[in-house]
C-alpha cells in the first residue's frame, strides 16, 4: 500500500533515473569534495580541541601566595596569587584567592577557594574552626577533611614550597573532582621548609 | 489615487515575476486547517517564534556595544546600564524576553504533549521541538555566562565541576568548556561565540524546518476522546475533515496568533520597564568571596537537587538524569505514536505532566530561597534576642555568646532569625537530653559538623546549658550527671594531627 505522506513527495524521487557519465562525475567531484573536507577537518579539530590537549610546562606553574609573615602560625588566612596560565584579556579572573593554613609554624595547607562539591567559594570562620561553603551547606574541618553536607571529598591541596620568605604554590587548574590530580602532578618534589 | 495604486501594482508586479514568492508565501498563509484547531490554546508555537525575533534583534544591538572578553564585559554591561541611552532597556528586553521565551517554549510543549499533537505523523515535528528546547536552554546558559558577573563567574565553575565528574574524559571535558585550564579570557569569547553564532545558528534552522513540518503535515486537529490515531486512516481522515469544516490558517487563526504575540511583547516590555535590566551583580573578581552564588530562574531547580540529593547518588543522577529524560522525550512520539489524543483518556500523561511541573515548580521555590545554605554572617548580624537571656544564670549566658561567636547561628534560627540549614533551636531541649545535646555537639553527625576541636569543655558546657533553656529546664539531677558527661567525652582526633606528622 502506497503511504499517504509519499504523494508529496517531488515525481524525480520516485523513480531511480539513469546512470550516466556526468552522473558518475558528479559523484567523483563529490568524493573530491569529502577528501578536501576530511583534510580540512584536521586542523579545525586540532584548533577546537586546542585546549583539552595542551601540554603544560611545569616550571611556570610556580606561583608567590604571598610573604611568609602573612601566615602566622597555627592561623588560617585568606591569600592570593596571580593565575600563571593568566593573559592581560582575563582582568579580574586573573587574580586568584586561597586559604593559608601555618600549622605550626613549619608546615603548610594551602586550600583550593573551590568547594569540592560545585566550585563555590568556601569561607574560613576561625572562631569555630570551619571552613563554610555558601552554595549547599558543605562544612570542612580546619585541616580541610569534610565536616558536613554533600561534599564528596575534602578541600583541593595546592602543593606548596617555600622560597626565601615566599610561599610558592604550584597552580594553574580550576580544582574539580577530575582536573585536581594535575595539582599533585610529580614534578619537582615540594620542599617542606 | 487610483494611478498611484496602479503605479504599486506594478511595482509588485515587477518584482513577484521575478521572485515568484507571492503563490507559495499566500498558499501558506492561508492553508486550511481544522475549525477547531482555530483556538486561543494553538497560538503558544507562533509567540515563540515572535519572542525568537525579538531575542535575535535585541542581541544584535547589545553586541553593538558588549565586549567579550573577561576583562570588559562587566564594564560594557554597567556602561550599557548607566552611559549609554536607553542601553538599560534593551539589556532588559533581552533578559525578560529570555526568561519569557523559556516560558513559552515550555508551554507549548506541555500544550503539544496534552492535545497529544506529537503523534503520528508529526513524531519528527516533535523530536525537533525537543532539540529546540535543549537550544533554548542552551541560550538562556550561555546568556547567563555573558552577563559575566560573580554569579556567572561561580556559575562557570559550577558548570565546570558537572563536567568534572564525567568519568575518564572529565577532565578534558572541563577544559573544552573553559577554554583552558581555568575561567578567564578565553572562556568568555567561546561562550560569546556560542551564544551569538553557533546556538543562534542551529536554532534558526531547526525553527524553520520545524515550521515547515507544521505546513506540510497540517496543525493538530483538536483531539476527540475516542477518536483514534492509526497510520493506516490518519491522513484520510485529517483530509477528509479538513475538506468538511476546514478554514484558512490566515486570517481564522492568525488573528488569535496576532493578538497572543503582541500581548506577549506587551507583558515583556512591562517587565522592562517595571523591573529593569537582570544584573549585572558585583564583578567577576574571584578574590571576593562574599558570594552566595545562584543561577538564574531556569537553572534554580537544578541548584536545587544539588543541594538535596543524597551525596552518593548524586555524580550519577546528575550524569545520567538528563540523558535518560532527553532520550524518553525523543522516544516518546516513537513509542506512543498511535492511540488516544485526548487528556480524559491519557490519565498516566496527564499525571505525569503534573507531577513534573510540580516537582520543578517546588524545587524552583526552595532554589528561590535556598535553606540548605548557611547564613554566612547569621552570627554576626542576629543577636541572641533578650527573651532568650532573661532570667538565665551566667553560666547559661555565657552559652549564649559561644552559641554565637561559634558561628552556631549560620545553620540554626533562634527566635526566627539564622540560617536553616540545621533545626530551629527555640524548642530543642523538648527534643533532646543534655547528654544528647553534648554528643551532638562535640561529634556532629549527617549535616552538623562535630565540634570537638574547637570548644572547650567549659565552652561546651555552657553551650549545652544555654541550649537546655530552651523550653523547658531538666531535673537538677540529670544536669549534674550531665555535666560529669561532658568533661568526660573525648573529642574525636583532629586529622590533620595524623597526616602532618
Ligand atoms: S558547592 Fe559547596 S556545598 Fe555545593
Amino acid at each position: 500500500m502506497e503511504n499517504p505522506l509519499d504523494k508529496m513527495m517531488p515525481e524525480a524521487l520516485k523513480q531511480p533515473s539513469q546512470h550516466t557519465r556526468r552522473k558518475f562525475l558528479f559523484k567523483v567531484a563529490l568524493l573530491v569534495n569529502g577528501a578536501v573536507g576530511a583534510v580540512l577537518a584536521v586542523p579545525v579539530l586540532g584548533y577546537v580541541l586546542g585546549p583539552v590537549f595542551r601540554k603544560q610546562n611545569g616550571e611556570n606553574f610556580w606561583v608567590p601566595t604571598g610573604n611568609l609573615q602573612q601566615f602566622p602560625p597555627g592561623q588560617t588566612r585568606l591569600a592570593q596569587f596571580r593565575d600563571p596560565n593568566g593573559t592581560p584579556a582575563d582582568g579580574q579572573t586573573r587574580n586568584l584567592p586561597c586559604w593559608v593554613r601555618n600549622i605550626d609554624g613549619k608546615r603548610f595547607q594551602v586550600f583550593a577557594i573551590n568547594c569540592a562539591h560545585m566550585d563555590c567559594p568556601v569561607h574560613w570562620f576561625p572562631q569555630s574552626k570551619l571552613f563554610l561553603c555558601p552554595c549547599h551547606g558543605g562544612v570542612y574541618y580546619q585541616d580541610g577533611s569534610v565536616a558536613a553536607g554533600p561534599p564528596p571529598r575534602g578541600l583541593y591541596e595546592y602543593r606548596y614550597k617555600i622560597v626565601g620568605d615566599q610561599l610558592m604554590i604550584w597552580a594553574g587548574e580550576l580544582p574539580t573532582l577530575s582536573t585536581e590530580a594535575r595539582l599533585r602532578r610529580p614534578g619537582n618534589s615540594p620542599c617542606l621548609g | 489615487m487610483s494611478g498611484i495604486k496602479h503605479k504599486a501594482y506594478d511595482v509588485y508586479r515587477w518584482f513577484d515575476r521575478r521572485l515568484g514568492l507571492a503563490k507559495p508565501i499566500t498558499e501558506a498563509a492561508e492553508h486550511p486547517i481544522p475549525a477547531s484547531s482555530a483556538s486561543w490554546w494553538y497560538v503558544f508555537g507562533s509567540a515563540a517564534t515572535v519572542i525568537l525575533v525579538l531575542q535575535v534583534m535585541t542581541g544584535i544591538l547589545l553586541a553593538l556595544v558588549y565586549t567579550p572578553t573577561a576583562r570588559d564585559a562587566w564594564n560594557s554591561l554597567n556602561f550599557l546600564n548607566h552611559g549609554l541611552t536607553l542601553g538599560w532597556f534593551l539589556r532588559a528586553m533581552h533578559g525578560w524576553g529570555s526568561d519569557f521565551m523559556i516560558a513559552i517554549v515550555l508551554i507549548h510543549m506541555s500544550q503539544v504533549f496534552m492535545f497529544g499533537a506529537y503523534k503520528y505523523p508529526r513524531e519528527l515535528t516533535w523530536i525537533i521541538g525537543v532539540f529546540l528546547l535543549l537550544m533554548t536552554l542552551g541560550m538562556a546558559f550561555t546568556g547567563q555566562v555573558l552577563r559575566f558577573d560573580q554569579d556567572a563567574y561561580w556559575g562557570l565553575g559550577i558548570g565546570a565541576s558537572i563536567m568534572g565528574r564525567v568519568p575518564i574524559i572529565g577532565g578534558w571535558l572541563v577544559h573544552l568548556v573553559l577554554g583552558g585550564p581555568d575561567i578567564g579570557a578565553t572562556t568568555v569569547s567561546r561562550f560569546f561565540a556560542l551564544h551569538v553564532f553557533v546556538i543562534p545558528g542551529i536554532l534558526i534552522g531547526l525553527v524553520g524546518l520545524h515550521v515547515w513540518m507544521v505546513l506540510r503535515l497540517g496543525i493538530n486537529e483538536w483531539p476527540m476522546p475516542g477518536r483514534l490515531v492509526r497510520k493506516s486512516t490518519y491522513v484520510r481522515e485529517y483530509e477528509a475533515q479538513i475538506h468538511k469544516d476546514g478554514v484558512p490558517f490566515v486570517p481564522d487563526a492568525a488573528w488569535k496568533d496576532a493578538t497572543f504575540a503582541a500581548a506577549i511583547m506587551l507583558a515583556i516590555i512591562a517587565c522592562a520597564l517595571i523591573f529593569g535590566p537582570i544584573g549585572p551583580t558585583g564583578p567577576p573578581d574571584p578574590t571576593i568571596i562574599q558570594t552566595a552564588p545562584k543561577p538564574d530562574v531556569p537553572f534554580l531547580w537544578i541548584f536545587a537537587l544539588f543541594a538535596l540529593l543524597p551525596p552518593k547518588l548524586e555524580t550519577p543522577l546528575i550524569l545520567i538524569a538528563p540523558v535518560v529524560a532527553i532520550l524518553v522525550m525523543l522516544a516518546l512520539p516513537l513509542y506512543a505514536g498511535e492511540g488516544e489524543k485526548h487528556w480524559s483518556r491519557r490519565p498516566v500523561a496527564v499525571l505525569m505532566l503534573m507531577v513534573v511541573a510540580v516537582s520543578i515548580g517546588i524545587f524552583t521555590r526552595l532554589g528561590a530561597t535556598a535553606p540548605w545554605s548557611p547564613v554566612m554572617n547569621g552570627w554576626s548580624a542576629d543577636p541572641v534576642q533578650p527573651q532568650y537571656l532573661k532570667g538565665r544564670t551566667p553560666l547559661e549566658r555565657q552559652g549564649a555568646l559561644v552559641f554565637q561567636n561559634m558561628q552556631c547561628r549560620n545553620c540554626h534560627a533562634l527566635g526566627g532569625l539564622g540560617g536553616q540549614r540545621g533545626p530551629d533551636l527555640d524548642g530543642v531541649a523538648t527534643r533532646m537530653t543534655e547528654s544528647q545535646l553534648i554528643r551532638q555537639v562535640l561529634q556532629g553527625s549527617g549535616n552538623m559538623p562535630a565540634y570537638g576541636n574547637s570548644l572547650s569543655p567549659s565552652q561546651t558546657t555552657a553551650l549545652v546549658k544555654f541550649l537546655s533553656t530552651m523550653e523547658g529546664y531538666q531535673p537538677q539531677a540529670q544536669n549534674d550527671a550531665n555535666r560529669l558527661l561532658a568533661h568526660g567525652v573525648s573529642p574525636p582526633r583532629d586529622k590533620s594531627q595524623d597526616t602532618a606528622k
